[in-house]
């Protein structure tokens, strides 16, 4: 469970987070949706304790993050924006050496290791130096990493940036598996149609702020007669028009 | 569990020495210094007095003239060239000019009658005053020739009852006290320089990378989400600088310990106390500057935004430790515990002491070690702060 409270940052004169609330459930994926620089990736880095909010809380499997950062670290696994793989390292060392500073066993770092390697086929190229993967491969050894601790939050910006349709199909299968051994979901997306048929629920962010909350199904409901993709469009529109008013 | 800052330390090591680009600079920082002392103690050694043993060939012009001064010559081992081209002076003059000699010696046509008449009998030496090759070499000629005049001339005053020191009413001796160690320290001066200088140049990739490299990488984000507490992560990373830093040290150290024992260094009137023994202890005394480096080198590349501009100002950094070095050049300063306290320039003392082959105090080597070490840990924690701002991640 990844719950957020009246988050707030700042940078310089930018507010990049204005009063966030939501909260992402176990056994679900969770979408936060928005428009570039409408503070997602902001958010999901404060929620991966890289960044600290100025206002506001933030609590992950109830671990509150401003007082016990590293034991809330333990709790989730974060897929970067950029995978940031050790280009000297193989795929294989790259998941392991993320496994010792999680502070696993060395059997427990093989087990794993191999575990991930076979489920997300990356056997033929684990042991090659990372410096020579495709994209996808990248992405995958990236969360092969994000996962070696077995954590119950999984979070991910961006994650089908530069895939091809294959590789896209793929990561939404192993989310899909993440979500039925009923771990908790977040990622961040600017691809409305990327995310419609993954996700459970959806946090629409725009310009700092959370503008629509619901399952794709409910709003639906909530907007008859237009897609969701309209919908995004308008609540990006006046959110950034009620922004520009209020300043 | 083994400590994460070990973790660290072993995978920056790993990952170094994979990169051949990395590998490379590091030996070739260290193996600069030596090469240029060959070359440097080659070129002085080439140029320098052939000295009094050595056989010294001279173009000669007129040698047929003057038997005697040639066997006095001869005694002092120079010998006439033949060289069929040269038959006269203006022959002498335009060899000499576009240096197929290095210097000829003419002895005038009349030499034999002004000599046999006790006139004054002219010899010539033609040279050029722009090279300085030769000058070594012209010298001897000059002295070996000031000699045999100064021997006729004083045979000439006892055979007409002149007592010969009339003629010279002082006496100018030279008492040059150096011992021949210290002679090398000249040109050992530039030993501290190199091997400080090679110590940081082996440290200089792993210093960058900890946080511009890390940071260009993208890196450096996940990294930070993982349950390892951010002084951990700078701590094996600055571990793994320190020791690539004195790998390099060490390197340097054996190849200056190689170059020595191969180097006509008594051709100089040098001798080289810098044996395996010295190296050891060279060793000791300015291995707690490899810490300095890592954190100061870390310590500016965490103000910096790209590999790029890290290096940039790193290799500015290069020069700050040969400031100490040239300070003590200038103002030739002995080792003191006044200036123990100054990094570099301690490491610069006590290593010149080394060479000069005189008595280490190891009160001072504690001194020295101990304020680099002081000035590291302070440094380090300076980068500490740093390294825990949001600003890090850029």
């Amino acid at each position: 469970m990844i719950e957020v409270e009246a988050l707030g940052k700042q940078f310089g004169a930018v507010r990049a987070l204005d009063g966030v609330s939501f909260a992402a459930a176990d056994g679900k994926i969770t979408g936060l949706l928005g428009p570039n620089g409408a503070g997602k990736s902001t958010c999901l880095r404060i929620l991966s304790t890289v960044l600290a909010p100025d206002r506001g809380h933030a609590r992950i499997g109830g671990v509150d993050l401003a007082t016990s950062a590293l034991a809330a670290r333990r709790l989730f696994g974060v897929l970067p924006h950029s995978s940031g793989l050790y280009p000297q390292l193989t795929g294989r060392e790259n998941i392991e050496y993320y496994g010792r500073l999680h502070g696993l066993s060395e059997p427990r770092i093989a087990e794993r290791a191999d575990e991930l390697i076979a489920r997300l086929e990356l056997g033929a190229v684990a042991n090659r130096k990372a410096k020579g993967y495709s994209q996808g491969e990248r992405t995958k050894v990236a969360l092969a990493r994000a996962l070696v601790h077995d954590p119950q939050h999984v979070m991910l910006d961006e994650p089908t940036n530069g895939l091809d349709v294959m590789a896209t199909r793929h990561l939404r299968e192993w989310l899909r598996e993440l979500r039925a051994q009923g771990r908790c979901v977040l990622l961040s997306s600017h691809v409305m149609q990327e995310v419609e048929a993954l996700v459970d629920d959806l946090v629409v962010i725009s310009t700092g702020r959370v503008t629509l909350t619901g399952s794709p199904g409910e709003l639906a409901q909530r907007f008859p007669g237009r897609t969701l993709e309209e919908i995004f469009v308008e609540a990006a529109v006046s959110s950034a028009a009620s922004a520009a008013g209020a300043s | 569990m083994r400590s994460p800052v070990l973790i660290v330390c072993l995978k920056e090591i790993v990952e170094t020495a994979r990169d051949r680009r990395t590998l490379g600079s590091l030996l070739i920082g260290p193996l600069i210094g030596p090469l240029l002392f060959v070359v440097l103690m080659n070129v002085m050694v080439s140029q320098t007095v052939s000295s009094a043993e050595d056989r010294l060939d001279v173009a000669m012009v007129g040698a047929e003239g003057a038997p005697n001064l040639l066997a006095y010559l001869r005694a002092r081992e120079i010998y006439p060239l033949d060289v069929p081209d040269i038959k006269t002076v203006e022959d002498a003059a335009d060899a000499v000019a576009v240096g197929k000699s290095e210097f000829v010696l003419a002895i005038d046509e009349r030499y034999g009658e002004d000599f046999g008449t006790a006139h004054a009998a002219h010899v010539t030496v033609i040279f050029d005053g722009s090279k300085q090759r030769a000058q070594g070499r012209v010298a001897r000629v000059r002295g070996a020739i000031n000699a045999y005049a100064q021997q006729i001339g004083a045979l000439r005053l006892v055979a007409h009852g002149v007592d010969p020191t009339l003629l010279r009413p002082l006496i100018l001796d030279d008492r040059d006290v150096s011992t021949s160690a210290g002679r090398s320290v000249l040109l050992l001066g530039t030993l501290t320089y190199f091997l400080l200088f090679a110590t940081l140049t082996g440290g200089m990739h792993l210093a960058i990378d900890t946080t511009a490299g890390e940071r260009e990488r993208k890196s450096l984000e996940p990294l930070l989400t993982l349950p390892v507490p951010r002084n951990s992560l700078l701590l094996g990373k600055m571990a793994a600088t320190i020791v690539y830093m004195l790998a390099a040290l060490a390197i340097t150290l054996a190849a200056y310990v190689l170059v020595m024992q191969r180097l006509p260094l008594e051709k100089l009137a040098m001798t080289s106390s810098f044996g395996i023994g010295s190296a050891l202890v060279a060793f000791l005394v300015l291995c707690p500057i490899a810490p300095l480096g890592a954190a100061l080198m870390t310590l500016i590349a965490s103000f910096t935004r790209t590999y790029r501009e890290a290096q940039t100002y790193l290799s500015f950094m290069l020069l700050v430790p040969t400031l100490p070095v040239i300070f003590a050049a200038i103002t030739n300063v002995e080792s003191s515990p006044k200036l123990m306290w100054i990094p570099s320039l301690s490491q610069h003392l006590l290593v010149t002491t080394l060479i000069k082959a005189q008595p280490l105090d190891p009160r001072l080597v504690a001194l020295s070690a101990g304020s680099t070490l002081v000035f590291a840990a302070l440094l380090a924690w300076v980068a500490g702060r740093l390294y825990r701002r949001e600003a890090i991640l850029g």
